[in-house]
């Protein structure tokens, strides 16, 4: 059991590791980040002191073991483009994406199994075909056009809700919420949908085709001929077991919500690390894109090591 | 239908609790696409940066809206009669910052001095001063190295902080990134402006409010109380929040969205030309070409080719169907503001394709070639789309276009480290004087000059002349030499003038101001109607 554990925390170490290099060697392609640091009338000299003093001459590896020695001491450095401690902004925009993505993937899962259940149990009525249509815009169309159209109707046309932006938050001992206030929930409400809306349709096909599965299975039939009521088969029987495979997937996917969160964020101005993430891209703020990078894969990497090791407690054979 | 009925019914409700706020009559809710990089006034010489600070800050002479340069924290300057390389400057007095301490010659004197140390982005535009001295506590002398007519154009950005204040926050020194830490001065604030910083969280929201003690007071409308600044990257949601109400002010409205805008109630769209040029830059300078089909020469070392390139570019054409009528063709890398610039410089040569096919064969190129052309795909207006209708062009003319679209942080390396061959670069003239354009962009590439001249361009005489130009107190003569320069770079055709841009800002209806050419905003002069 030790030995399996430690060997995968062994592993997910490596794989942070080759992350950060590809990172860093993918870096010298985005572009140079002197350029937009000095602005208009940098001279040649400007340019050649800046980039020695970042060691943007130095090879990759060399910027990526400096990276690493700095960020085991707790130092990610000081973001290009806002000159302030990469830490500090991460933390500052990080509850946002968190909130966004809680929110979001509420909103799939609940959404998801209803639906699911629905137009499996329905699944010649109208209404049901009607959703299993409209799933396939929520899976083909891409995430900024359906934020832009949401944006459109509901807040040009309709002026229902804010386009942008996350409302009014509190802030709680350097968690900003915006779960308090009446501005910040409704303002959760457009990004969250967009963000949604994918794995809303995911969760749905995935329980629409597992619950069919399970409707034919002999022990509902079994159940019917016990003479059990329908709403008793349906939601003690047969719903318990197809949500085995949800949560396995909801898990993963917790992970692509966050990632996700680039594009969305995007659109909606919604300040979260994605949206910093992207403005970091611009600007070639390697300090930031390293330490977002680092981030995301940490929270994948965690994720898949949890999985792994919830595998061993569950399946007895793993632990010889 | 249902459904409909029940957000329509809402509607009222949900306005009134989010949209219109609890906002007051003079509140201006602004929005564009970019953010300040930092609050510290000399680390950042860039557009968005400079617009947030001269609310909060000012500089000595101030370049309002309509481009002339007003008495700011200097209510005179002129050259001293003793010694032309000195400039005097009286203060104005009975200024406060806004943490209460009075501004005075020894403040003038530290901020000149931090915004000429090492780590400045301004330093290039005071390379010339020397020494900065207080000759009482309301005068200021300005020592160059020789006699600078243009020196006062140069102080429109450059911001008066308080000594004390500074000193005793350690904020001496501008940001270095690479010491690895953050200065007081990039998150805190103290100026003389008419605006005082309330809060500010950086790609969020930053509120200012109007500056109780401001010394303008009486003399410029400040009708705004406060500003709630706002980025908005994505175009159509920025768009969006103006048609909602949700921000009364844009300043970058997209050519595509202008008849929306302009169609919608309790908004208008006001327009100026702006200060900026749109041009192409040919590799005049190489041996060879790095991406082209000609081996052994250079077809943009021949003045016909390039010659040819111009006169083959349609700019009716660019400015009708690419720009949807939002530019200024034109025929000079100098904007029309700026001093040297005249309607003869700026007329463009007529589209010509017989006349430029028989340049090409002339010169040696009847079956033409290949180049790549570099272009920013993020920076100016259509920039793509301009580079794609350029391809085109000059297809017409046996020139195969390969074109590279890269993002801004990509493209500008190519032109500093002069590996493009043919590129496009956007150019603003912040002192209004061509002289700027020439130290740029057509003296030989060096350590202190040329260092946007990506051409290769070398000429000694003309680079003589550009020296010159900044220790010529004989403004006449100064003038003559401009324009003698100007001719000069006409015959050579370094450089492929497209158009001048068009700024859009988008603004709610009982808010009154000009356009800024350098698309600055001063909220000070901002009038209710």
């Amino acid at each position: 059991m030790l030995t399996y554990i430690l060997r995968r925390v062994f592993q997910s170490v490596l794989v942070l590791l080759v992350v950060g290099l590809v990172a860093f060697a993918m870096f010298r392609f985005v572009g140079d980040p002197v350029d937009t640091m000095l602005g208009q009338e940098r001279t040649m000299q400007d340019i050649e002191r800046l980039r020695e003093s970042l060691g943007l001459n130095k090879p990759f590896f060399v910027q990526y073991w400096d990276f690493l020695v700095r960020a085991v001491q707790g130092d990610l450095g000081i973001s290009y483009r806002q000159g302030r401690p990469v830490a500090e902004i991460i933390a500052e925009r990080l509850p946002a994406t968190l909130e966004l993505a809680a929110v979001s993937g509420v909103f799939a899962l609940t959404f998801g199994i209803v639906f699911g259940i629905f137009t499996a149990i329905r699944r010649k009525g109208l209404a049901a075909n009607a959703i299993m249509t409209l799933s396939l815009i929520g899976v083909s169309l891409p995430t900024f056009l359906i934020g832009i159209l949401l944006i459109y109707v509901f807040a040009v046309e309709l002026s229902v809700l804010p386009s942008f932006g996350r409302g009014e938050v509190t802030d709680l001992g350097g968690w900003s919420t915006g779960f308090l206030t009446r501005s910040g929930l409704i303002a959760l409400i457009l990004p969250s949908i967009t963000l949604g809306l994918y794995q809303m349709t995911l969760i749905m096909r995935l329980v629409r085709s597992e619950m069919l599965e399970v409707l034919r299975a002999d022990y509902i039939r079994f159940a019917r001929a016990r003479g059990l009521k329908t709403r008793v088969i349906h939601f003690r029987h047969a719903l318990k077991n197809t949500l085995v495979p949800v949560i396995t997937v909801t898990g993963l996917q917790l992970g692509s919500i966050i990632a996700f969160a680039i594009i969305t964020e995007t659109v909606f101005q919604w300040p979260g690390v994605g949206l910093l993430f992207i403005n970091a891209i611009q600007f070639v703020d390697i300090p930031v894109m390293a330490a977002y990078l680092m981030l995301i894969s940490v929270m994948f990497v965690g994720i898949n090591l949890i999985v792994d090791l919830l595998y061993v407690a569950i399946d007895p054979r793993l632990r010889a | 239908m249902t459904k409909r009925t029940v957000a329509l019914a809402a509607a009222p409700i949900a306005m009134t609790a989010l949209l219109a706020g609890p906002l007051s009559a003079e509140t201006l809710r602004w929005a564009r696409a970019a953010e300040a990089l930092t609050l510290d006034p000399h680390a950042q010489n860039e557009g968005p940066t400079t617009t947030l600070m001269h609310q909060i800050y000012e500089p000595l002479i101030l370049r309002n809206m309509e481009g002339e340069m007003v008495p700011a924290l200097a209510t005179s300057w002129e050259p001293s009669e003793e010694d032309g390389s000195v400039w005097v400057m009286t203060l104005r007095e009975g200024v406060t910052f806004h943490g209460g301490e009075e501004f005075d010659s020894s403040d003038a004197v530290f901020s000149l001095n931090r915004a000429m140390s090492e780590t400045s982005n301004f330093k290039e535009l005071l390379s010339s001063v020397t020494e900065v001295r207080a000759a009482g506590p309301y005068t200021l002398e300005i020592v160059t190295d020789g006699p600078n007519p243009l020196l006062p154009n140069n102080l429109t950005n450059i911001m008066m902080m308080d000594q004390g204040w500074a000193e005793a926050n350690g904020a001496e020194a501008v940001q270095d990134y690479a010491a690895g830490e953050d200065t007081f001065s990039a998150r805190n604030t103290n100026g003389t402006g008419p605006y005082v910083l309330e809060s500010r969280e950086a790609d969020v929201r930053t509120v200012m409010t109007a500056n109780p003690d401001y010394w303008g007071i009486g003399e410029f409308p400040l009708a705004v109380s406060e500003i709630v600044f706002t980025p908005i990257q994505n175009p159509s949601t920025r768009v969006a929040a103006l048609l909602t109400g949700e921000v009364d002010f844009i300043q970058d409205v997209p050519v595509q969205d202008l008849e929306r805008v302009n169609s919608a109630d309790g908004i208008e769209v006001i327009t100026a030309p702006q200060n900026r040029v749109i041009f192409y830059g040919l590799n005049v300078g190489a041996e060879d070409l790095e991406n082209d089909s000609v081996s052994g020469a250079n077809p943009f070392a021949d003045v016909r080719v390039r010659r040819a390139i111009d006169i083959a570019i349609n700019r009716e054409a660019i400015q009708q169907v690419v720009m949807r009528g939002q530019s200024e063709p034109a025929g000079v890398i100098n904007p029309p503001p700026v001093a040297g610039w005249t309607e003869e410089l700026d007329e463009y040569p007529a589209y010509d394709v017989a006349a430029a096919q028989a340049l090409m064969e002339e010169a040696g190129y009847g079956d033409g070639f290949s180049v790549q052309l570099d272009c920013p795909n993020d920076r100016y207006v259509n920039d793509e789309a301009i580079c794609q209708a350029t391809v085109g062009m000059l297809a017409q003319i046996g020139i195969e276009v390969n074109l590279s679209a890269l993002p801004r942080a990509q493209h500008f390396p190519l032109i500093a480290n002069g590996e493009t061959d043919f590129y496009m670069l956007g150019w603003g003239v912040p002192t209004y004087d061509s002289e700027y354009v020439f130290n740029f962009l057509y003296h030989t590439q060096t350590e202190g000059r040329g260092s946007w001249n990506g051409t290769g361009y070398s000429n000694p005489e003309m680079d003589a002349m550009i020296v010159s130009l900044s220790s010529e107190v004989d403004l006449e003569a100064r003038d003559q030499m401009v324009a003698d320069l100007w001719a000069m770079a006409e015959e050579e055709v370094i450089y492929i003038p497209i158009h001048n841009q068009i700024l859009n800002w988008g603004i709610a209806d009982g808010w009154e101001t000009v356009v800024d050419a350098d698309d600055q905003v001063l909220f000070k002069y901002f009038a209710q109607n």
